[in-house]
């Protein structure tokens, strides 16, 4: 390897390890993610500005921005008070209650998508009881925005959870002792201690929500115009062949997956120096 | 309340947070009953609707029974090759230091950050019919979208990260110091791995396979869309959990349903075995 590459080391295994490891990246991801680049950039400039304003795609956005960001926020909240709960508090079952967090994560999403809109449904379990205070989930955007909360819900835990276990206890029994209310005591010390882990949380929470397909399409109903995700009109798009049209739509998800990395990138690392600058 | 002796604040205050006790924990076990319990029992009910017989039966069905052989085909795949790769990388990252490896890093976990549905256009639009090298392939009689190779291809994809990503952190903060010594004192390359890095990592290493596996066997955007939906063909349990549902079949779509939930159950109790057994072992 050329000097300045790499520090000399005398473990072997250097050149075939990463040579194999670059080839297989490249050849898997890197090269087909090019490929819709270069299929989306094959448009004119009108084409695609054509597919991407196209009424039935804005729709789209605004369900899938707008109910991604509604369920991360409601994880953030709840999936604080849920890890708020398993990190200070012991009570029976504790340990099973923190192992069935990753569910969503193991869970097929096909399973989790028939399982709530069975749950949600007029007829279901559940349906019926919203349905009597006038509340329909199945096969509207709520039903979409329940979809991904439980998709994200584990993002916010598990991001959360070590940061509150690195909570220092001291401070918040200094600061009762010096009479803050508890409202106090979170707001002043709880809270901006676990800010950057809640945060990354919510940004994984809402990226993953922006790109799910499985666990949605069952229980949305996907009417045109109404309860559309994207993803579900890139499908829609291959199904009739439209490659060029699908290959445009998946561009901006791309890019938004980008943008999405990189603000979860932001938020680590603004949380990396806080906790440097707070001597910790 | 300002004037009380310190004794009645603290009582107070261990009052008021009892209450914030019962009431928090209560939420969460509430937000999670809705949120996960309630569709896992709706899976098992739903599937044991018409009793235990009709669950069976709905096994006996070549198409599902095909449907658990491609499932199980694709895992034995995708799984072992993503292993491979996983500690491939995380030797060359966590073993060497070089330039470009947060970049290397970050390239990893790329299919994390896209979504299962372009996952899966990719590779339409790189073997499809009207694809780059969909002329060339169909010139020699290779189907790889609407076929096997396409779903294994897309469940690569989407799996790809699991294992690398559990090693690399765990390697690193192992250091290299019991390989440097091993080598030094003269075993193989070989020799190094499997008797002083495969034991330290090996917890870490069955955690990033289990997560890999149940991905890998779960996955459906990815797969929906390069697969076809070709019935006893190129349908994977959860596309034929979709096929059956859209056809009202629900007896038979929470059954497949069920043993995926099942795998999904067991996932997480090995994932809690292995995260037990490696306590303290820092994985």
């Amino acid at each position: 390897m050329a000097g300045g590459f790499r520090k000399p080391s005398v473990l072997p295994g250097f050149g075939l390890t990463l040579g194999f490891t670059t080839f297989f990246l490249s050849a898997l991801v890197l090269l087909p993610l090019a490929a819709l680049v270069l299929k989306a950039t094959a448009l004119t400039w009108s084409e695609f500005v054509a597919v991407l304003l196209d009424e039935r795609a804005v729709a789209s956005y605004r369900l899938t921005f707008g109910a991604a960001f509604l369920a991360a926020f409601v994880n953030a909240v709840f999936g604080f008070v849920v890890a708020w709960s398993l990190v200070r508090y012991d009570f029976p079952g504790r340990r099973l209650v923190d192992a069935f967090i990753d569910l969503p994560f193991a869970l097929p999403t096909a399973v989790s998508g028939i399982a709530l809109a069975t749950v949600f449904s007029p007829s279901g379990w559940l349906g019926q009881k919203l349905a009597l205070a006038g509340v329909q989930v199945a096969y509207t955007w709520v039903g979409v925005v329940v979809a991904l909360i439980l998709i994200g819900l584990p993002f916010v835990v598990r991001s959360v959870q070590p940061a509150l276990v690195e909570v220092q206890r001291e401070l918040e029994d200094a600061a009762e002792t010096l009479g803050a209310r508890p409202w106090q005591v979170f707001q002043r010390i709880i809270l901006p201690a676990v800010l950057p882990a809640l945060l990354t949380g919510f940004t994984l929470a809402f990226a993953r929500g922006i790109g799910e397909y499985g666990s949605v399409v069952f229980i949305s109903g996907n009417l045109p115009m109404k309860t559309e995700i994207t993803p579900l009109l890139i499908v829609i798009k291959l199904e009739q062949y439209d490659y060029n049209g699908a290959a445009a739509l998946g561009f901006i998800m791309l890019v938004m997956s980008f943008v999405m990395l990189f603000a979860i990138n932001l938020v680590q690392t603004w949380g990396r120096r806080r906790q440097v600058a707070s001597g910790r | 309340m300002d004037g009380a002796a310190p004794r009645t604040e603290v009582r107070r205050l261990s009052r008021g947070a009892r209450v914030a006790r019962v009431v928090l924990i209560g939420v969460s076990i509430a937000f999670l009953g809705l949120l996960l319990a309630a569709p896992l029992g709706a899976v098992l009910a739903q599937a044991l609707a018409k009793g235990w017989q009709v669950y069976l039966e709905s096994f006996a069905d070549p198409d599902t029974r095909a449907a658990i052989r491609l499932t199980l085909l694709t895992a034995a795949i995708v799984v072992p090759i993503n292993t491979v790769f996983g500690i491939c990388a995380s030797w060359a990252i966590a073993k060497f230091e070089f330039k470009g490896k947060s970049l290397l890093i970050t390239l990893i976990d790329l299919p994390f950050a896209v979504s299962p549905v372009i996952a899966g256009l990719i590779f339409v639009l790189l073997f499809g019919a009207q694809g780059w090298f969909g002329p060339w392939l169909q010139e020699r009689d290779v189907q790889v979208i609407f076929a096997v190779p396409g779903i294994v291809l897309a469940t690569l994809f989407i799996t790809f990260p699991y294992v690398a990503r559990e090693l690399i952190p765990l390697m690193q903060q192992q250091g290299s110091d019991e390989e440097e010594a091993a080598i030094t004192l003269g075993a193989s390359a070989w020799i190094t791995f499997l008797r002083v890095t495969l034991p330290k990592i090996r917890w870490g290493l069955l955690y990033g396979i289990i997560l890999c596996n149940a991905r890998a066997m779960g996955e459906f955007g990815a797969v929906s869309v390069v697969s076809g939906h070709i019935r006893g063909l190129t349908t994977t349990m959860p596309l034929h959990v979709e096929i059956l549902y859209n056809e009202y079949n629900f007896v038979a779509a929470f059954a497949v349903a069920s043993l995926l939930a099942l795998l999904a159950i067991l996932t997480l109790v090995l994932k809690s075995l292995v995260e037990w057994r490696a306590g303290g072992g820092g994985a």
